[in-house]
């Protein structure tokens, strides 16, 4: 059984359709890449499974249970978390303060309101681990405003990471980055635990077809092929509106 | 590792210590009970203000909700606190302090979910509507409240049995201070907790909040009771040290005024409310033996350059209170003409 599905999903704004009958199945496990043109639906996608929209019509399933009509920060507790294309963090709060509040909300201490953030070791234990497996240490007194791009990119995905999720959403996570930065963020995807389930946006393709067992390609909203990376890349309908010829070559 | 957990927890409990500049100002806060005795009656006063304003700083400072009805809890529980010890219900008066501050926060915990939703002239609006409502409501009701006459006939009994309120204001003086100290040490732990910390977090950028399992909603509706809860406790402490309580306790003016304290002392440090309404209440009462008449001229033209000269630097300057300038000072300038007719908040 998947762990995460959607059922004919889609979403109108207006006269637009940003996306339709989209029937997805993400494996437990998997590194699932979902790509297309600007344009296409993928964020909106990401939105409508992480609760920022609410369908028109579809519904979501996470490990069995229907989720379509929850809140956002109730399928955060059911294990299901994202990150955003255009970075949304707390800017006048320090990376650590980030992760430590995303931690203790985990753990259920969001609603302490005597102790300090950093009186419980279970807190903090886990906010080392985090810092360290995204390279955060050296910049987490920092003001997150004035963090290099890359860095906000990994704390875009610490933040994420922080809430346990087993099914991470991340939409674009490299978009942006300048090479110089760019390496150390994409060994920290790379090195995400096995058992979490990725769900990944991405342009490079690079990355998605060095990360990814299985792709979906999203194309004016709707689903257009679906299957592992070597299908993908020779379909040639994926070809004709997406990849370029010289991709097919290097696979 | 362990240098690391050490440096992590280390920090976030650091941010919760208290500073030397801290210990200082309370010990000078409490040593003017000794060193400005006769200063007392506008000591307590300032001191109500200043509980006053904590209490809007936590929803403003920390919450982002402006509010233009922070007089709605104030004089709600001002009320309360008359009437339980007008007619012997409550005598005590720590108690019915405790259970004035308990029914403003009811107060606030129900008017919490007309405010959630909306920008921020839609919550000035809908807190400015429900204190007007309330204060109509006092109105009409006269045989309870005592209408414009205000609410005659409250005696309060000694502070734990013991200690009598007196006409100088000391015992008066030293109840507000301790209580407000108290509430100061609440409203701390409570900014540097988890939730605090959650509730800047979700001022910031609610979207993320909401996406990181935070759930918004409610903590906002925590937030904006325990702010009417404290707003009750600076209400029902000036009719316990007034014994008296009228109708101005509703007032619009009242929650004007709170802003321009803030707009003073600055928001989201907690200390904003208390400085604020130091300089506000000194200011006050010196413009006013220089120029009784015309003294809130004297305060609008303040308001104005402060906001001006603050314009350049931010500082601990909140947006929001900006955001209410614009109406504050139209309001304020046109106090003056009105004088005579409406002036409950000067004494
Ligand atoms: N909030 C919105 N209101 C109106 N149109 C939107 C909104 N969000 C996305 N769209 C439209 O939906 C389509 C898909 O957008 P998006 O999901 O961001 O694409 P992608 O992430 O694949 O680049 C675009 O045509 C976009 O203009
Ligand atoms: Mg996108």
């Amino acid at each position: 059984m998947p762990i995460l599905e959607t059922i004919g999903l889609e979403k109108r704004f207006g006269g637009i359709i940003a996306a339709q009958d989209v029937t997805l199945a993400v494996e437990k496990g998997a590194r699932h890449a979902l790509i297309g043109p600007n344009g296409a639906g993928k964020t909106t996608v990401i939105n409508l499974l992480s609760g920022v929209l609410k369908p028109t019509a579809g519904r979501i399933v996470l490990e069995g249970r229907d989720i379509t009509s929850l809140e956002p920060h109730e399928r955060v507790r059911l294990g299901m978390a994202r990150t955003f294309q255009i970075n949304q963090l707390f800017l006048d709060l320090t990376p650590l303060e980030t992760i430590g509040l995303a931690v203790a909300e985990r753990l259920g201490a969001g609603v302490d309101w005597w102790r300090p953030v950093g009186s419980r070791s279970a807190v903090t234990d886990e906010v080392v681990e985090i810092v360290e497996r995204f390279h955060l240490a050296d910049v987490m007194h920092e003001r997150t405003a004035i963090l290099p791009y890359g860095k906000q990119r990994l704390l875009e995905i610490a933040l994420a990471f922080a809430c346990r999720p087993h099914v991470l959403l991340l939409d674009e996570p490299a978009a942006g980055v300048p090479e110089a930065e760019r390496h150390e963020l994409l060994a920290t995807i790379a090195a995400l635990p096995a058992e979490v389930t990725v769900l990944l946006i991405e342009h490079d393709m690079d990355l998605v077809f060095s990360f990814a067992d299985r792709i979906s390609v999203l194309v004016n909203g709707g689903l257009f092929v679906d299957g592992a990376p070597e299908e993908v890349a020779r379909d040639p309908r994926v070809k004709a509106v997406y990849l370029g010829e010289e991709l097919v070559e290097r696979i | 590792m362990a240098p690391l957990a050490d440096d992590v927890a280390g920090y976030l409990k650091r941010r919760a210590r208290w500073s030397a500049v801290e210990i200082a100002f309370w010990v000078f806060a409490f040593a003017t009970i000794w060193l400005l005795p006769s200063k007392h009656l506008i000591l307590t006063e300032t001191a109500i203000l200043a509980l006053f304003a904590l209490s809007l700083d936590l929803i403003l400072g920390y919450a982002g909700i402006i509010s233009l009805g922070q007089a709605a809890f104030f004089g709600v529980a001002g009320y309360f606190s008359g009437l339980v010890a007008k007619y012997g219900i409550i005598n005590e008066p720590v108690v019915a302090l405790l259970c004035s501050g308990l029914v403003a926060a009811a107060l606030g915990f129900v008017t919490s979910f007309l405010v959630l939703r909306g920008s921020d002239l839609t919550r000035l609006m809908v807190t400015l509507g429900i204190s007007l409502m309330l204060g109509e409501l006092a109105n009409r009701y006269s045989n309870i409240t005592g209408g414009a006459d205000g609410l005659q006939g409250v005696t309060i009994a000694p502070i734990f049995g013991k200690f009598q309120f007196d006409l100088y204001g000391h015992t008066g003086y030293v109840y507000c201070l301790t209580v407000l100290f108290i509430c100061f040490v609440i409203a701390r732990r409570i900014v540097y907790s988890p939730f605090g910390l959650s509730l800047r977090a979700v001022k910031g950028n609610a979207l993320r909040g909401d996406a990181i399992g935070i759930p918004v909603k409610w903590r906002l509706v925590a937030m904006y009771t325990v702010s009417a809860g404290f707003a009750g406790i600076a209400g029902a402490l000036l009719t316990q040290t007034t014994a008296f309580c009228s109708l101005d306790v509703l007032s619009l003016n009242r929650s004007a005024d709170l802003l321009l304290v803030l707009i003073i002392g600055g928001t989201g440090y907690l200390y904003g409310g208390l400085i604020g309404a130091v300089i506000y209440k000194f200011m006050q009462d010196w413009i006013s033996t220089m120029t009784p008449q015309y003294w809130q001229f004297w305060i609008g033209l303040i308001l104005v350059v402060i906001v001006l000269v603050g314009r350049e630097r931010i500082g601990a300057w909140n947006e929001g209170v900006r955001a209410a300038l614009a109406r504050l000072v139209a309001h304020l300038v046109a106090r003056p003409a009105v004088l005579g007719s409406a002036a409950p908040d000067r004494n």
